[in-house]
């Protein structure tokens, strides 16, 4: 199972916070294309600039493989200050 | 000392207490960033607990080893922040004036736009999610 989470933007576009899948997408880059797929909007936002993804809270890259019980959050671009 | 908190803090006192009791100490800059009164209606501020303060956490060590700093404190609002309230402070201590200058920018410079927090603004026009202006991400480009 695999805990999605959206910040910011992103959670405004999908109009959710978090979701659970089970079983797991194996890789990042498998898990960004089912959110794609199911949501056009969320797809648009999650190819914009400066979006990035953690893995159990370690920024991760496409090919990133998700564990059994992983954790892995969306996050646009970021401004805090 | 890295931390979120939901509701207004007092920055003076805050510095006080970061000014205290230090003995190699030479220098303490300190920056507060408000929320501007203009128009608007306030911001929100979402973070990813425990991700955002590591995140911060971490570039704050790095500050400190690249400025010799003595010591770094970060307070950040998330949630709700009214105009005119304290959103951030930064406080740096070193032993002279020109490293506290410089990692008080460098810090900034970095959470206006590498630290995991997502600022929304609420305008008479309805509210918009904030991103890093050209300006912001140039500024951060410079300590690179």
């Amino acid at each position: 199972m695999v805990k999605v989470l959206l910040f910011g933007k992103l959670r405004d576009v999908a109009g959710w916070r978090e979701r659970l899948y089970d079983p797991p997408p194996a890789t990042l880059c498998e898990l960004r294309a089912m959110l794609c797929a199911d949501d056009p909007a969320l797809a648009a936002a999650l190819g914009a600039r400066g979006v990035q993804a953690a893995v159990d809270r370690v920024l991760a890259r496409g090919d990133a493989e998700l564990g059994a019980n992983c954790e892995v959050a969306f996050m646009p671009a970021m401004s805090g200050g | 000392m890295i931390r979120l908190v939901d509701r207004p803090f007092e920055p003076g006192a805050m510095l006080s207490d970061f000014c205290a009791r230090r003995a190699e100490t030479g220098a303490v800059a300190s920056f507060v960033g408000i929320a501007r009164r203009g128009d608007g209606g306030g911001l929100e501020l979402e973070a990813y607990p425990g991700f955002t303060e590591a995140t911060i956490g971490a570039f704050a060590d790095a500050a400190k080893e690249r400025f010799n700093l003595h010591d770094v404190t970060v307070i950040h609002r998330i949630g709700r922040v009214a105009p005119g309230e304290a959103i951030v402070l930064v406080l740096t201590a070193s032993a002279h004036r020109r490293e506290a200058f410089e990692a008080c920018d460098y810090l900034m410079d970095y959470l206006k736009s590498r630290a995991p927090l997502w600022k929304k603004e609420h305008g008479p026009d309805g509210a918009r999610w904030v991103e890093p202006s050209a300006r912001d991400l140039g500024d951060v480009a410079r300590w690179d």
